[in-house]
């Protein structure tokens, strides 16, 4: 198929049309705003439905009710809208309820800025609700990921029956690349047996709900639920390796940052520098056995973590690595974007070049 | 050329990178110019994150939005100077979209009067744009938007870096359906540098060779 040419969050708001989601609420916040655009433009044409609800609050809990449902169901929004949104997503987890959730981050704390950066890290994969939950945390760094894992987050939902999580910084929604068009990998979903679609008086009413009031029911609700994030952490875990294979420095970096680091690979070659990049598509689960092993090589002096943050996913490195390197950081909050001469002389620094 | 060159199109289409090339390329001529980033629906890749090098070339930058980094429909009224002043010659950098042309609506009072060229950015790779008919639906529902009548069509057909000569090609066949079905003659088929003698060839002295400025943070050369 021919390549076309599409925005970030179009294209995510296409992937997730093309992926049979014909049920969209949200709020406005920018840097994603072009995803609610383009679906209230769309949906009603393919009999599906947009709702710019009161509030995030809202938008996460009509997410929940259709869900419940057993309908293919997205909601969208940035950093601050994200942040209201995690009581809607432990009880999704809880309820074990199938949906996709895309994070456009955006500087913070708070209302932050409107530039990207990379600061939910922590409240993504450690969760910013109540309770022992986990969710799928994928993070495209290129459009063409970003369409392919909104496709597959839908699928990866129904398959483990839980919410799953797409995040990427707002360059990534912003910004225009050449993509085509592809189907995932057809994966064998089970039948949703507990949906409330009506019982037609064949069956006991089904019903969505987190409450286990009993403590003995909820510790056994917990085991199970561990079992079930034990087996998308077996199954799941996802990252790529550029150029690591006997590398003096390794990067550890996803999304933007990543790409400025295989800037800065380029360049620290003609320099004479042996530079890799290990890329977690998976921020949770993290891919910490592989990095551990790609760090391990002799040829590996140091390991140096990128982010626009402040230094979150630093912490998954080190508890990776178990300090068999030492690891280092360069990073930049609030919307700011360090250049690829900037993550070079990090990488310098590290191996004391 | 009218005094007043306004740049519209789909996001993607490319009229950031345009406007700023165009204001560059009659500043060269010796023109006293001046470029509004008209922008008020996306807060990345505008126009005025170019500010330096458009200054360094006498071009005066008027930005809207609270120094462009507010995602609020805030305008500078500094705009109405090119409206005001007949010897300054003007680019506006108009946002992506229907949407983000309803901007010139603001401006009509000014615009029934100016003598200006708004100009529909079109780029054959982009989804909605792409066959001849839509590109005429996305013309009108600019021209709507912004109670104004496009005056001509540029050819900016690219993939970013994937760009080559046959797309460039492409993009001229659909702009030349667009201007049969319409009547709007084509202005430019803008091609990066290195296309340009190559394009030439076949497209003639309508070719708007341009240096690529917009660029993504990785794509910074090393200095």
């Amino acid at each position: 198929m021919a390549k076309e040419l599409w925005k970030g969050n179009e294209a995510i708001a296409e992937a997730a049309i093309r992926a049979g989601c014909k049920y969209f609420f949200g709020y406005p916040i920018t840097p994603q705003n072009e995803i609610p655009e383009y679906l209230s433009l769309h949906l009603p044409k393919i009999g599906g439905c947009f709702i710019q609800a009161e509030s995030e609050v809202a938008a996460i809990n009509m997410v929940y009710g259709a869900a419940g449902c057993g309908v293919r169901v997205m909601t969208s929004s940035s950093s601050p809208g994200i942040s209201l949104k995690q009581e809607g997503i432990t009880y999704m987890c809880g309820a074990e309820l199938p949906a996709v959730i895309v994070n456009m981050m955006r500087g913070g704390p708070g209302l932050g800025t409107i530039q990207p950066a990379q600061g939910d890290y922590f409240q993504a994969t450690r969760g910013g609700g109540n309770g022992d939950y986990r969710h799928l945390v994928l993070a495209p760094a290129t459009i063409q990921e970003a369409a392919d894992f909104v496709q597959l987050a839908f699928d990866l939902a129904e398959q483990y029956r839980n919410p799953v999580m797409v995040v990427a910084d707002g360059m990534i929604g912003q910004m225009m690349e050449a993509i085509e068009w592809r189907t995932p990998e057809k994966r064998e979903l089970p039948e949703k047996t507990w949906a409330t679609t009506g019982t037609k008086g064949e069956r006991k009413p089904n019903v969505i709900n987190s409450l286990y009031i009993d403590p003995n029911l909820c510790a056994v609700h917990n085991d199970r639920l561990a079992a079930k994030y034990q087996a998308m952490e077996d199954a799941e875990t996802r990252w790529e390796e550029v150029d690591t294979e006997n590398c003096d420095v390794l990067f550890v970096s996803y999304g933007t940052p990543s790409r400025i680091c295989r800037a800065a690979i380029r360049q620290l070659e003609k320099e004479g520098i042996k530079a890799g990049l290990f890329r977690p598509i998976t921020l949770w689960p993290f891919p910490g056995k592989a990095l551990k092993k790609a760090a391990s090589q002799e040829s590996v002096k140091a390991v140096v973590d990128v982010e626009l943050s402040m230094g979150q996913m630093i912490d998954d490195v080190k508890i990776a690595l178990e300090g068999c390197r030492p690891v280092s950081f360069i990073g930049k909050a609030g919307g700011v974007v360090p250049t690829p001469a900037e993550v070079a002389a990090a990488a310098k620094a590290a191996i004391g070049r | 050329m009218a005094r007043i060159q306004i740049v519209t199109g789909h996001y993607g289409s490319g009229k950031t990178e345009y406007a700023v090339n165009l204001a560059l390329a009659l500043a060269a001529e010796g023109k006293k110019t001046a470029l509004a980033d008209l922008d008020i629906v996306n807060p990345y890749f505008r126009s005025f994150e170019q500010t330096s090098r458009l200054t360094e070339a006498g071009i005066r930058v008027i930005v809207t939005s609270c120094g462009g980094v507010a995602d609020i429909p805030a305008i500078n009224p500094e705009v109405l100077s090119i409206f005001q002043n007949d010897d300054i010659t003007g680019v506006l950098d108009i946002g992506g979209d229907p949407i983000g042309a309803r901007v010139l609506a603001r401006f009509a009072p000014q615009l029934n009067r100016a003598d200006f060229d708004l100009l529909f950015v079109l780029n054959a790779n982009r989804p909605e744009t792409q066959d001849v008919e839509r590109a005429e639906e996305y013309l009108r529902a600019i021209e709507s938007q912004c109670l104004q009548k496009a005056t001509g069509i540029v050819n900016n057909t690219h993939l970013c870096g994937e760009t080559t000569f046959e797309e460039i090609l492409k993009g001229a066949r659909l702009a030349e359906e667009l201007s049969r079905k319409t009547g709007l003659p084509i202005v430019h088929h803008a091609v990066s540098r290195p296309f340009a003698s190559q394009a030439a060839e076949i497209l003639g002295d309508r070719v708007f060779p341009m240096e690529l400025y917009m660029k993504k943070p990785w794509e910074m050369n090393f200095c």
